[in-house]
């Protein structure tokens, strides 16, 4: 199993806009490593015979009818912003300077 | 920096394009693709939205099924396969208009794949060969406050209402479509045509470009002409009108060209399409934009349609668009020019529906593609959202044939019509459009004519059988319209003999 770099985890903060300094780096990477080793040993465990999976139960198929249900009134939906304006989410600009 | 734009024709002379297309169709569903709110267009901000599409925490999405039903429909219209077991996959980015910070797509399991389309252009038929066509769910609308022109760029923050965010899409996604040459521009701006009048008549969309339920994105490159390798392509983003489509491949052949004859590199980005002069322009922000870490949905179970029920729907397909229209044209007779005119005016299915009530195709045509277009484009609507239905076409049509009314009595006839002044018979009882049909006044109107005309009348006598519209020009004034012009003529040539 190939190890995590610095430099990756450096990225992924970046992608994940997580704000980490050199000291952080080297601290999380080495621990993200132990992490992925730690689950790569059920690859060790699981044959062929059992499929990789992204949900725990077998189920398949199931929807919901399109029919509207009651959601949130638009004061309720804008209870948790941090701001709002016209009714509308107020978020900081989007693109930064360097971008 | 200042583009240097190469002329269409040396364009083709030198390089080889290749077309690539990415299709949105926002779904016409009740609710949106994963809760129960509300997918219609124009609500007031933020009415439409629950937990699940703002992304708090503890929402659980549920797929809506007649999402998947339209989905796959659409994948059988364009002859794809139908995955036989597939999930949904997070596209992780970080922007504001979607609130859960992913995008719930599809990403190596799309519910279709390997289909194709025919489209024909001047003549010849272009095999586009589709890739796939996969679920997933529109963005939320965000406006920017601050700077010059309310564009994001420059400015202060911006405002995010989410009514749209989980609408469910459908991308619709090609292969490389090369040898296309000269004709690559009306090859994309067929295919996006092709594929609107595809969505159109599986009902799914609401299909409207100049609202964005249909919405495109045009990937173009160039290679040296006859080399055979794919060049490094631009991507223009939500191109959303059919001759848009068109301009906006010109111009990234004009700019392309312009790059690699200049010995530069063409740089493989997005771009923004600009309506008022057809130019792109650089569009993407973020270097890392590309990088979205794809995993499957761990709250969505995967969608295994049964063979049985994608057996089911394929028995729900419309008749193919191109199909129809080869059929409809040996039926009706037209010419191909007719018949291009008749599509191009968005009238095919009404001219359809009003020989269905009755007309003859080519007064069901002429009506359709003169007066009532002419009308629309004055109110500044399609033809199909005039008031006037394919029945009072028809039935005005009927009145003309009965000689109750001429064609440009027919033309008052429709103004009332348009004005919701009631059926066509009453209209005409209102207004005494009715032709006048008491052949005394009609004899009356034509003695005087000749009274009044003694030179043409003459000219008649001696055999100038030509001559005679003028006088009938005379008798319909005096009826004021109000006269069936064969009848007058008839009357005419009788009293002249």
């Amino acid at each position: 199993m190939s190890q995590l770099t610095r430099d990756e985890v450096a990225h992924l903060a970046d992608l994940a806009r997580i704000d980490l300094d050199d000291a952080e780096l080297d601290h999380l990477a080495p621990q993200l490593n132990v992490i992925l080793e730690a689950v790569a040993s059920i690859s060790g465990v699981a044959g062929d015979d059992v499929p990789p999976t992204s949900h725990p139960i077998p189920l398949t198929n199931v929807f919901r009818d399109d029919v509207v249900v009651p959601g949130l009134t638009a004061e309720q939906a804008l209870s948790g912003a941090p701001e709002a304006e016209d009714q509308r989410f107020r978020v900081p600009r989007i693109l930064g300077d360097e971008q | 920096m200042t583009e240097v734009l190469v002329p269409f024709d040396e364009v083709v002379e030198k390089f080889d394009p290749a077309l690539g297309l990415e299709i949105h169709v926002e779904l016409n569903t009740n609710t949106k693709m994963f809760c129960g709110c509300p997918a219609v267009f124009g609500g007031e901000p933020n009415t439409q939205v629950c937990p699940t599409c703002l992304g708090l925490p503890g929402a659980m999405p549920v797929v809506n099924g007649k999402a998947v039903e339209s989905a796959i429909r659409i994948g059988l219209a364009l002859n794809c396969e139908i995955a036989e077991w597939c999930r949904f996959a997070r596209k992780n980015y970080f922007y504001p208009d979607m609130p859960k910070n992913f995008q719930t797509s599809q990403y190596d399991e799309p519910i279709a794949f390997e289909g194709y389309l025919d489209v024909d252009v001047e003549g010849e038929t272009f095999r586009i060969e589709i890739e796939r066509a996969h679920m997933e769910e529109d963005t939320g609308k965000s406006s920017h406050v601050g700077g010059s022109d309310g564009r994001i760029h420059g400015a202060d923050y911006s405002l995010v209402d989410y009514n749209r965010a989980g609408i469910p899409l459908i991308e619709i996604v090609t292969k490389p479509i090369l040898g296309t040459g000269d004709k690559a521009p009306l090859v994309a701006k067929a295919y996006v045509s092709a594929i609107r009048d595809l969505i159109v008549a599986l009902g799914v969309s609401d299909a409207r470009m100049d609202q964005g339920s249909i919405r495109a994105d045009v990937n173009l490159s160039l290679a040296p002409k006859g080399s055979g390798v794919l060049g490094t392509r631009s991507e223009t983003k939500n191109v959303n009108s059919l001759r848009s489509v068109e301009r906006a491949v010109r111009f990234e052949m004009a700019r392309h060209a312009g790059i690699l004859l200049g010995g530069g590199a063409v740089l493989q980005e997005t771009r923004h399409f600009h309506e008022n002069d057809g130019s792109t322009s650089s569009g993407r922000e973020k270097s890392d934009a590309e990088d979205y870490r794809y995993f499957p949905e761990p709250d969505l179970v995967p969608v295994a349609p049964s063979r049985e029920w994608v057996e089911e729907l394929r028995a729900t397909l419309p008749e193919n668009p191109a199909t129809k229209r080869v059929r409809l044209q040996g039926e009706w007779g037209f010419t191909d020019l007719e018949m291009r005119d008749t599509v191009g005016a968005g009238a095919l299915d009404l001219v359809e529906q009003t020989v269905a009530a009755g007309a003859a195709p080519q007064a069901a045509r002429k009506w359709w593609l003169t007066e009532l277009a002419r009308r629309a484009n004055d109110a500044g609507v399609e033809l199909t959202e005039l008031s006037v239905t394919p029945a009072q076409v028809a039935a005005v049509q009927a009145l003309v044939d009965a000689k109750t009314i001429n064609d440009k009595l027919a033309r008052q006839v429709f103004d009332g019509l348009l004005a919701g002044e009631g059926t066509p018979e009453e209209i005409i009882a209102a207004r005494g459009l009715a032709v006048v049909s008491d052949e005394g006044a009609l004899s009356a109107a034509v003695d005087k004519a000749i009274a009044e005309n003694p030179d043409i009348a003459d000219k008649i006598r001696d055999g100038k059988v030509a001559a005679a519209g003028a006088l009938i020009g005379a008798v319909m004034k005096e009826m004021r319209g109000q006269a069936d012009a064969g009848r007058v003529r008839e009357l005419v040539l009788e009293k002249l003999a």
